[in-house]
């Protein structure tokens, strides 16, 4: 006969047997049921907010275009905008125009010297800085420069209540900010390509200058005598794209900023990285386009 | 100075010229996701008359100022803005409205790029279109010379005071001659004499554009200036209503905390 304790110790042993698995399985499935309903909702927030920011973006867009076409447009912020973009970028854009073509001329050479084909060099330069390096070059410069600058002065406008202001007081802050900016942005940026290429130009003379001897003119002659027109149509014309993408993204990025002083410096930055990114988009889908142009 | 601080004191805000409603919300309701911010709320603003609404930070102040102007969108209920309906119009038609609301932002909103002119006249220019050019410098120095900052005309807001950005904020609001005028929180921010200086100047205001006011606060020496009616509001709802002296001899525990 056994003993009562010996038997209750027993007893114990086989609850524990049967209760242990059971809670664990229960513990496990609610674990796995949490995490598996966990994942869903993250993917689902993601795919929202994804939506949701597309939405936005079609929606600024569509309010863009129905400013741009208002009969009241801000022709004297325009110009400001204008001075600012244009003008004021001035000096980053000419040191980053001479030192392309300078440093592309002292990177180029010696493979030219080397096939004996050195006198195509102000050519190659030319239809480089003019077909590639000076629009891309120069429009991800702007993106830094104009891009983050729209971004943190509208951020700061829309934290300081300055948006609300002008929207109260009778004035579309979509027409005033939004609309003069990327018409600025638009204009502006293919100028600023355009004078970065011709000082890339110049820099790329003062780079062949530093192993040889060749006049300017001479330089310019050999240079331009390579360039066609259907070099330099499809180069301005994607120079207008980067503007609007520099305005509208620049421009977007600020008008939607948070309400903290956090978002200002978030809205400069995501500003600087989506508008640089479309820049490289926009470029290659322009590369596609011009090489089904027949020559 | 001192005899001129002493009239200042002995302003009082004047009487409302009569009881026909400027501004009439009816149970009003605005909600941010879950949160509901403000639940069935009503009220009137009379002509001529300085309504202080106070009231906890985060009971809904500033979001029912800026229902009033469109700048948040109402969930339910109705604004009627000398019996217009904002809560139903559209774009062009809330511009209108606006132009004859002013409303004074919690943090001054001057225009950073622009200098105190700029500041003044960009309102000026679009809500008074027909005026001319030597009108406008009249309106300007005028207004500023009401808020005490004839020499600041050339200022960037960058060098100005708190104080100062508040009064050329008030004064830009003022320069449309705007029928009503919605305060949000003027008073914040600031010492203890700029804002009784503030609370003077909405006095005065008051008088001479014979505007009707809403003054947002939870400052009770603003209220005790400014008021000739208060409002409480709890939780998004009208908790008590009355004069400054109802108020102030209450013995409801949520009033007297405000008071005290």
């Amino acid at each position: 006969m056994p003993s009562p304790l010996k038997f209750a110790s027993t007893k114990i042993h086989v609850e524990m047997k049967i209760n242990i698995p059971v809670s664990k399985a229960k513990q496990l499935a609610l674990h796995h049921t949490m995490k598996l309903s966990e994942g869903t909702l993250a993917k689902t927030a993601i795919a929202n907010n994804f939506l949701t920011d597309f939405a936005d973006v079609l929606l600024f867009v569509h309010h863009f275009i129905k400013e741009t076409f208002s009969r009241k447009f801000e022709l004297k912020e325009f110009f400001r905008q204008c001075f600012a973009i244009g003008y004021k970028s001035l000096p980053l854009i000419s040191v980053t125009g001479f030192i392309m073509g300078f440093v592309l001329t002292i990177q180029s050479r010696p493979a030219l010297v080397r096939f004996g084909a050195d006198t195509m060099l102000p050519g190659m330069v030319a239809v480089s800085l003019i077909r590639e390096m000076g629009p891309v070059i120069t429009a991800l410069i702007c993106a830094g420069k104009i891009a983050s600058g729209m971004g943190a002065e509208l951020g700061s406008m829309k934290v300081t209540e300055q948006i609300e202001a002008m929207e109260v007081s009778s004035t579309h802050p979509m027409r005033f900010l939004v609309v003069t900016r990327v018409w600025a942005a638009t204009w502006m940026i293919p100028l600023l390509i355009l004078y970065a290429d011709g000082l890339g130009i110049i820099g790329s003379w003062f780079g062949a200058n530093i192993k040889g001897d060749v006049s300017l003119v001479l330089f310019f002659s050999q240079a331009f005598s390579h360039i066609g027109f259907i070099d330099l149509l499809p180069a301005v014309v994607k120079s207008f794209f980067f503007g609007i993408v520099i305005g509208l993204v620049g421009c977007y990025k600020g008008y939607n900023a948070g309400r903290g002083t956090e978002s200002v410096g978030k809205a400069a930055n995501s500003a600087v990285v989506l508008a640089s990114l479309l820049i490289l988009i926009v470029d290659m889908i322009a590369v596609q386009i011009t090489d089904m142009i027949p020559v | 100075m001192k005899t001129e601080e002493t009239k200042l004191l002995l302003k009082k805000p004047e009487k409302a010229t009569s009881r026909e409603a400027v501004i009439e919300i009816t149970n009003l309701c605005k909600s941010f996701g879950t949160q509901e911010v403000l639940k069935n709320f009503s009220l009137k603003l009379y002509d001529g008359e300085n309504l202080v609404v106070l009231g906890k930070s985060g009971s809904g102040k500033s979001v029912l100022i800026k229902c009033i102007v469109g700048l948040l969108r109402a969930d339910s209920g109705s604004i009627k803005v000398f019996d217009q309906d904002v809560t139903s119009l559209n774009m062009k038609d809330m511009d209108k409205v606006r132009q004859k609301i002013g409303f004074l932002f919690q943090s001054g909103a001057l225009y950073d790029s622009m200098t105190v002119k700029e500041n003044l006249e960009f309102p000026l220019r679009r809500v008074k279109d027909h005026l001319k050019q030597k009108e406008i410098d009249a309106k300007t120095k005028e207004v500023l010379e009401n808020v005490g900052l004839a020499d600041a005309l050339d200022k960037m807001p960058s060098q100005l005071s708190g104080g100062m950005r508040k009064r050329i904020s008030l004064a830009r609001t003022i320069v449309v001659d705007p029928m009503i005028i919605l305060y949000d929180e003027p008073t914040t921010g600031l010492d203890p004499v700029t804002s009784e200086e503030i609370s003077l100047l909405i006095n005065d205001v008051q008088k001479k554009y014979k505007a009707s006011s809403i003054i947002i606060t939870h400052d009770i020496e603003c209220a005790r200036t400014t008021a000739n009616r208060i409002i409480m509001l709890q939780d998004g709802e009208v908790y008590a209503e009355g004069s400054m002296a109802e108020f102030e001899k209450s013995t409801d525990k949520v009033i007297q905390a405000f008071f005290k």
